[in-house]
Formats: C-alpha cells, sequence, structure tokens
C-alpha cells in the first residue's frame, strides 16, 4: 500500500492507505480523529469538511493520496490554548448546534466563509452554507453564529 | 431567587465536546478485534428468493462470517416486533406479519435485508457480499398509498388480505352523516401528506461486542431509547437476557423517531458479536439509511366539514388510507388512527367527527413515527379543510378560526375524539400572532408586491398537538404494547455534587442543560455540580426513551420528584444535625433552616452527613440518593398559531418565504434558548416537507427514487428564512412542572401554514406538497 504524508492540526503525519482510501477515512480510521463526520456518500451534507492549505474541502470528496503534502486543518485543530476559536464560541453562544452531528463541518465551512467574505450578510451566509446539511437548528441560529463570529473575527 | 434555574437562557453544557470534536457517537467507537458487517440488500421491491449461493462469499478474503435468515432462526433469534395492537371495525385487532432479522423466502421492498457478511474490512465485507449469488423470482409490486388495497393488486402477505393491516374507524358515523344531511355549507379537500424520510444527520450505526468472561452483551449504538431496545432485543429477539445485556446510546446525531425503533442491522451487530466472538461494527452509509430507516407520513386523504350559515363547524368527516410500508414497525398502525385521530377537533368545538383510516401495506420501506407522528397529519388536514371551508363560506381564514375556536373558559374541554385539553387559549396565541405577523397590513403588502410582479400570500395555521404521551393505563387499553411512564436517579456524591439519571434520552434536546436547571432550581445546588447522565442501561435505572416530545413533560417531573424525595430526606437529617423538630425545617435555594432562626444547613453539609453518619437520626438510611417514577394523568397538550407569509414568482415558480410568525403556548419554558431552537428546527422540517421533501417510489419497478441527497431535497439555509418567534403560554392542570412539549410543534404547524400562504397567494383550492417551483409554475400559470 502507498504511503500518503501530511500535515494535520500543525503535526506531520504519515500513514499506509490504499488507492480508494478517502481523507476523511484517513483522518478518521488512521489517525483517530472522529471529530469529521460522514453523513451522506454524495458530497451533499458538508459533516466532513476541513481545511487543506486553507480552503474548505468535503473530506469525503478526496483521497487520502490527493492531500499528500498538504496542510490539514480538522475541527480538533481549531482551539489554542484551551481556548475556543471564535466561530466555535459564536455557535456555543447562539445556540447553533443541537444534535452536534453536522457542527465539525459547518463550523469549518463558516470558517472559510468569513475569511473569504468578513462581512458577510444574511443572504451570503445563507446561500454560502449551501453545501452544509443541518436537520437540527433551521438554520437560524447558525446563520447568527456566524454573523457575530464574523464581528469578533475582526471582520 | 435561584442562579441558572428554571428560566434561564443557559449555555449548553453538551457544546464544548461537540464544537471541539470530542463528541463520542456511535461510528466513533473502535472495539479491539473489530469487524465490520455489510447487509445485502433486495434490489427488488417484491421477489421470490429462489435460491441464494453464500460459499463463494464465505471464502472470500478477509471474510469471518456470512449469515442469512436461517442462521438466526436457528439460533431462536425471534423477529421484530410490531408493538401495536390497535382494534379496527368489527373489533378486529391489526394483522401483524412476522418479519425475520434476515429475510428468507420472499423480499418485500427494496433494500430487504437477506444476508450479512462480515469481514476484517468493510471493503471486504462490501466484496465478498458481491459474490453472494441470488436467483430472484420477481414479482409485481405495488407502491402506492391509494392503490394498494384494490382489487388485483399485488399481495404482500398471507396474513394481510388486500394489503390492509387494520380498518379502523373513530367517531359516530350515523351522527355526522346526519349532520352533513343538515348542514347549510359544506366544504371538501382531497390532499396527500406526502412521504418523508427522516435523515437526522448521524446515519444509524451499531457495534456490537461479547465477553465470553462474563457472558455479557455490549452493543453501542444510535438510539433514542436504549433500555427500550434492550428490551425488545432480550424479550423477543432472545438476543440475551436482559442483566447481561447492555446497550449504550452514547452521542447521537439527531434522532426525529427514526432511531426509536428495533430493526434489523442492530440486532445483527449484537448477536453476531457472541456467535463470532469479535466485536462487529455496522455503519450505514446515506444510501442505506433511504432504503432502510423507517420513513414518515404517506397519507391519501378526504377530509370534509359541514357547517351551519354562519360558518360554525357542525362536524368533521376523514377518510385517509395511510401506507404502512412492507412490515409493521413499531408504532405502525397506531400512527394513523390513535396518533391521529385523537388530534382531529384540533382547536375548534366540532361537534360530531367521524374518521376511517385504512393502514395499507405496500413494497416500500416500513413508515412509523417521524417528528409528530400523525399528529402533523392531522393538522395538515384540518387546517388546510378550515382554510377551504373559509373560502366556502367568504370569510377571513382569521374569522372562521375565531368563531369555532375552544374558547379559554371551556378548559379543560371534552372533544368527540377521546382527547380532553387540559389548557389553553387559543384565541390569544392567534391574536398575538396576527399582531406579531402584521396581518391587518397584509393588503398593502400584497399590492405592493403586485406590482414588483410577484404573488403575495398569507396563511394561517392554528395547531394543537398531544404529547408526553400518556397515562400508561389508557395507552395499554388503547393498544400500546408498553407504558409511557419516566424514570430518574438524583444522587448526591458525599462531596455535595450530583448525579442525576434520566431514563430519557438527548440526541439535541440538551437534556444535559435543561435538566440540570430543574435541579438547581429545585435544590439550589449550583449548575456546574450537577450532571446529567442518560444513554447507558448499565448506569441509569430503566427508563422509556426520549420521542413525542415527553423528556421535559414526562422525564422532568420524574427528576423534580426525586429532588423532593431529596428534600425529605435531608429534612430529617438537618432537623437531627440542628437539633429541631423536622416540621420546623423549611428549605429554600439549598439550604435547610429552622424556621424563624439562623440555624442553616447547606443541602451540601446535609450530603456529607448522610454518607458520613456519625451523628445520624435513628431510623433514617445512610445515603442521599433518590428514584422517582412518574406516570402522568394526562397528555400535555402544547398548543399555537402559525403565520407564514410567502411571495412567488409566477414566471419562475420560485418562492420565498418572506416572514414566519409562530406563536406557540408551551407553558413554562425551562431554558427559554433551547425551547426557540427546537421550534426553529420543527419548523425546518414542517416547511421541508410542505415546499422541498417528498420520498417517491417508481410506480412501475417499486425502486426507491430519492434515495440520496441529490434526489431528496433536504432544507438548506437558503431555502429557509430566520423566523419571528413568540410565546403565548397556560398553565396545563396536569403538569406539576407546568411544562408542555417544544420539540415537534413546529413540524405539525408549519406545512398547512405554508401551504395556505401558496394557495392564498395563487387564489387556488389547494396543492399538494412538497409545492416544488416546478408544482407552484404550474399552478400560476394554469391560475393565469
Amino acid at each position: 500500500m502507498p504511503t500518503v504524508s501530511m500535515t494535520v492540526n500543525g503535526q506531520a503525519v504519515s500513514g499506509e492507505v490504499e488507492d480508494r482510501t478517502l481523507l476523511v477515512q484517513f483522518l478518521r480510521e488512521n489517525l483517530n480523529l472522529t471529530g469529521t463526520h460522514v453523513g451522506c456518500d454524495t458530497s451533499q451534507c458538508g459533516a466532513c469538511v476541513v481545511h487543506v492549505d486553507g480552503d474548505s474541502m468535503k473530506s469525503c470528496t478526496m483521497l487520502a493520496l490527493q492531500a499528500n503534502g498538504a496542510d490539514v486543518t480538522t475541527i480538533e485543530g481549531l482551539a489554542k490554548g484551551g481556548e475556543m476559536h471564535p466561530m466555535q464560541q459564536a455557535f456555543m453562544d447562539n445556540h447553533g448546534l443541537q444534535c452536534g452531528f453536522c457542527t465539525p463541518g459547518m463550523v469549518m465551512s463558516a470558517i472559510d466563509l468569513v475569511a473569504k467574505n468578513p462581512n458577510p450578510d444574511e443572504a451570503t451566509i445563507r446561500s454560502e452554507l449551501e453545501g452544509n446539511i443541518c436537520r437540527c437548528t433551521g438554520y437560524h441560529n447558525i446563520v447568527k453564529a456566524v454573523q457575530q463570529a464574523a464581528k469578533n473575527m475582526g471582520g | 431567587m435561584v442562579e441558572n434555574g428554571i428560566g434561564a437562557s443557559l449555555r449548553r453544557k453538551e457544546d464544548n465536546r461537540f464544537l471541539t470534536g470530542k463528541g463520542n457517537y456511535t461510528d466513533d467507537i473502535n472495539r479491539p478485534g473489530q469487524t465490520y458487517a455489510y447487509l445485502l440488500r433486495s434490489p427488488h421491491a417484491h421477489a421470490n428468493i429462489n435460491s441464494m449461493d453464500i460459499s463463494a462469499a464465505k471464502s472470500a478474503a478477509g471474510v469471518v462470517a456470512v449469515f442469512v435468515g436461517q442462521d438466526l432462526v436457528a439460533d431462536a433469534v425471534g423477529g421484530l416486533v410490531c408493538g401495536a395492537s390497535v382494534t379496527g371495525k368489527g373489533g378486529e385487532v391489526n394483522k401483524t406479519p412476522p418479519r425475520n432479522v434476515l429475510t428468507m423466502d420472499k423480499v418485500r421492498f427494496v433494500g430487504d435485508p437477506i444476508a450479512v457478511v462480515i469481514a476484517e474490512t468493510l471493503a471486504q465485507a462490501k466484496d465478498g457480499a458481491e459474490l453472494i449469488a441470488v436467483d430472484y423470482g420477481e414479482l409485481p409490486s405495488v407502491v402506492s398509498t391509494s392503490a394498494a388495497d384494490k382489487p388485483g393488486a399485488p399481495q404482500l402477505h398471507e396474513e394481510c388480505p388486500d394489503n390492509v393491516a387494520l380498518d379502523w374507524e373513530l367517531g359516530d358515523k350515523a351522527a355526522v352523516d346526519a349532520a352533513f344531511a343538515a348542514a347549510a355549507k359544506t366544504a371538501s379537500v382531497d390532499l396527500i401528506n406526502n412521504r418523508m424520510v427522516t435523515n437526522p444527520m448521524e446515519p444509524r450505526a451499531a457495534v456490537g461486542e461479547y465477553n465470553s468472561g462474563t457472558d455479557e452483551i455490549t452493543l453501542y449504538m444510535t438510539s433514542q431509547n436504549p433500555h427500550v431496545h434492550r428490551l425488545v432485543m432480550s424479550a423477543f429477539m432472545n438476543i440475551a437476557p436482559e442483566h447481561k445485556f447492555r446497550v449504550v446510546a452514547p452521542d447521537v446525531g439527531g434522532g426525529f423517531g427514526s432511531k426509536i425503533f428495533t430493526y434489523n442491522e442492530e440486532a445483527i451487530c449484537a448477536w453476531a458479536a457472541k456467535k463470532i466472538n469479535r466485536p462487529v461494527k455496522w455503519t450505514a452509509d446515506r444510501s442505506e439509511a433511504f432504503l432502510s430507516d423507517a420513513h414518515g407520513r404517506d397519507h391519501v386523504t378526504k377530509a370534509e366539514m359541514a357547517m351551519d350559515a354562519d360558518g360554525k363547524f357542525l362536524a368533521m368527516r376523514v377518510s385517509s388510507h395511510a401506507n404502512m410500508g412492507a412490515y409493521l414497525q413499531l408504532f405502525s398502525v397506531s400512527i394513523p388512527t390513535l396518533f391521529h385521530g385523537f388530534l382531529l377537533a384540533g382547536q375548534y368545538t366540532t361537534p360530531a367527527i367521524y374518521l376511517e383510516s385504512r393502514s395499507v401495506m405496500t413494497n416500500t420501506a416500513p413508515v412509523d413515527a417521524a417528528r409528530g407522528a400523525g399528529r402533523p397529519e392531522a393538522t395538515y388536514l384540518l387546517e388546510r379543510l378550515v382554510d377551504v371551508s373559509a373560502l366556502e363560506m367568504g370569510l377571513d381564514p382569521a374569522e372562521i378560526r375565531r368563531r369555532n375556536f375552544i374558547k379559554a373558559d371551556q378548559m379543560p374541554y371534552q372533544t368527540p375524539v377521546v382527547q380532553c385539553y387540559d389548557s389553553g387559549d387559543y384565541d390569544a396565541s392567534l391574536d398575538k400572532a396576527l399582531a406579531n405577523a402584521d396581518y391587518d397590513g397584509f393588503a398593502a403588502r400584497r399590492d405592493e408586491a403586485k406590482g414588483r410582479g410577484k404573488l403575495r400570500g398569507i396563511g394561517l395555521s392554528a395547531y394543537i398537538e398531544a404529547c408526553g404521551v400518556a397515562p400508561s393505563a389508557a395507552v395499554g387499553s388503547l393498544g400500546v404494547g408498553v407504558g409511557l411512564w419516566e424514570s430518574a436517579q438524583v444522587r448526591f456524591n458525599p462531596t455535595g455534587g450530583v448525579t442525576v439519571f434520566t431514563g430519557t434520552h438527548s440526541h439535541g434536546q440538551g437534556h444535559e442543560t435543561a435538566f440540570a436547571q430543574l435541579v438547581t432550581e429545585r435544590l439550589g445546588v449550583p449548575v456546574e455540580n450537577v450532571e446529567v447522565v442518560h444513554g447507558d442501561t448499565d448506569k441509569g435505572q430503566f427508563g422509556m426513551g426520549t420521542y413525542g416530545s415527553r423528556s421535559l413533560p414526562v422525564g422532568g417531573v420524574a427528576i423534580a420528584n426525586a429532588c423532593d424525595k431529596i428534600i425529605a430526606k435531608g429534612k430529617k437529617i438537618a432537623a437531627h444535625s440542628l437539633e429541631a423538630a423536622e416540621d420546623d425545617i423549611d428549605f429554600a435555594e439549598g439550604n435547610f433552616t429552622v424556621a424563624g432562626t439562623d440555624k442553616t444547613m447547606n443541602i451540601a453539609e446535609v450530603a456529607f452527613t448522610a454518607y458520613v453518619p456519625h451523628n445520624y437520626p435513628e431510623g433514617v438510611e445512610p445515603g442521599l440518593d433518590e428514584i422517582a417514577f412518574f406516570d402522568p394523568l394526562n397528555f400535555s397538550f402544547p398548543a399555537g398559531a402559525h403565520v407564514c407569509e410567502i411571495e412567488i414568482d409566477p414566471a419562475t415558480g420560485t418562492l420565498e418565504i418572506v416572514n414566519y410568525t409562530a406563536v406557540d403556548d408551551f407553558g413554562v419554558l425551562v431554558n427559554p434558548m433551547i425551547v426557540e431552537g427546537q421550534v426553529h428546527g420543527g419548523l425546518a422540517h414542517g416547511i421541508g416537507q410542505a415546499l422541498l421533501e417528498g420520498c417517491v417510489y417508481d410506480e412501475d419497478s417499486g425502486q426507491l427514487t430519492t434515495g440520496s441527497f441529490q434526489d431528496y431535497c433536504m432544507p438548506r439555509a437558503d431555502n429557509l428564512p430566520s423566523f419571528n418567534v413568540d410565546y403565548a403560554p397556560t398553565v396545563p392542570i396536569h403538569n406539576p412542572l407546568g411544562v408542555k412539549g417544544c420539540g415537534e410543534a413546529g413540524a405539525i404547524a408549519a406545512p398547512p401554514a405554508v401551504i395556505n400562504a401558496i394557495v392564498n397567494a395563487l387564489g387556488i383550492k389547494h396543492l399538494d406538497m412538497p409545492a416544488t417551483s416546478e408544482k407552484v409554475w404550474r399552478a400560476a400559470q394554469a391560475a393565469g
């Protein structure tokens, strides 16, 4: 089996994978980073979103080998020194999560959204989160959370 | 006043782990030596299994075992059970065809599992399953709800002639027919309550593990009710005795009903783990979830109203077909009957109501409880019928509702369909909703929209919900096979921290926070010193789980009652320590005080004394750890009024919800932030049903054509508006905490509000859900 190497949450990692191993499988099964979830098999739900070289990416839609040499950030890599990322904090403050299953992907997508749209209005937030499905919240509080985080992230 | 008690919008205790990737969902669990299970499923809707050859699969690389239905039968594993026995016309109870864990002779829907392959890796299990040779003899299939009982329809089960599992009626048909004959005006609507796939974001999963040293099975699984799952798998399926069987439902990523039921796959993981003496893991992918999870709704209905000359409702008549799918799942026939018929009075004084409901079998996945379960179907037909009645009468939809409302001073109110409502003020919630939605200003907004080429409509929905199903004796007499009480244990640790064991289960509802607030309110213990434990049959006492918005109205009261037992015992201990009479001890905000003095003892000190009983009252047991079981006297009856305002672009059929106003009566709100979140989520479910979601099976082949998120449209962020949520509470006389359930209200109220707004905009009588852009465009073109 081929070997893949990448940086995940600031640490160099490598492992043997099959050609068909998806990035999300490598993260969950090889690295035991189970915060990244799998909610569908058609690249629709976004529960698996991570950052690859700074861009949000559905890790179910990328082979592990395609991420060779990449810099990957998962939900586990956001909090620094025990302090949550402003986006995580905003989701908590605004009750932007219920069952928590879509949450990691939603937070990772939202961070990328704000990075690319520092002052997003509601319509932009809703449109940009189209690739992340939440069944619990009705998105109302997710939108509020992203708005708060955008302010706190210095947008 | 106690800090962080009832009424505080406290941020959730569970959020830290969910937000940092430290949640522990079933698929996150891996056990040493674990194998992977893959289910081979029928690709046909209806077929005889002429032969099956598993030999090549058995010898495939990495395959540990292959099992078929006969292997489980040989091990005396029982089939899946239906928990409902509802008595229909002529005193006949529903016919329940048997269902094996793995189907042996005849498959009855696409996805019906016939074999399981267990291998070292999931890929090897899948590869092995491809080597199973099955010779199917295809049979004609039927998927249509309304056609299943027609002459000549393909027959699913010998036990169910004409594919009818239950033919049920409720009410006085003769009185209703007489009222129609004498009515000044009647209204009628034919409608379809579209089939939904529940789709919690976490697919079902299970990990079974066997300990040969203790002969115990542990099953980690996605469950809303782990004790009930253990009970069913033990008592009816013979997997293991309850005391040798641990079911753990760790973090569960949403349920909405679909994780109540005992399914094939979880039972297989538990059984096979012992059989091969290695852990067995199964995780559904989303396509598999679409095929194998129980679906919801799927009624085809005719509803009629008889009125006097003033639009006063005299009688209602409903005839409905409900699709049960290929097998009766756990609640099955009780949904379109008990959970549907008993709600048909809604908020109105309609004196005579008659419902006949046929539960039919089809070549589709089983249909069972899904967020609201029967109550959305009842509310949809009723609130659509009320709008059609208003149209017939030439009355404003708000006015016809007011003329027929049960008034607040009529509470408690006995409806003609079994339920006795214990509280509610429907005029108050409607008035507030209309004010919040600026109903009076709608005409001007409609005219302004018309100037922009848009069709603007407004729709109302005045709903009632019956949740916290109870009492146990009553539901038992109706044919539900369980008691619906709830349990709680409140345990003080010697150092003053409190562990609360609840028999309910949280899969997004925030019990760890809201229930801690209850304890803080009751016992005065700081909320950070209260830990709520659920979801593990080895940790807590038996409980019935979470569904039907029962956790707070039933489980919450059990917690409060256990707290009261703690206080009662604490008074004895404090009285002894403070050298006072027990009757002279007051308890407030965490302190036991001798009345009229400053002699006081904190509850944490009392707890320590209880565990170190050196100076202790005679005849009192050591320890401070109390359990309570609560069986309510009645259902909980949340209600409310919702107003939906939409704009349609007639050129494209695209639709925008421009305002959605909800005013709900949930009684006391323990954590308003969480309640509001539940409302939002329910609304998304209801709006999804109204506009986007519809599960479709191909009429000819019986194939599931909406089998993924690419084909089945889940609501996305850009399909929904922000919501305008408010409350108009009343006091429920049967609930000691004054609370009502809130989890299903949005899903119940929203579909008719949305459709009423659309037909208002288009000036038509009715449009079936889901009102997709294409459907709206066609209707707009036809309406001119």
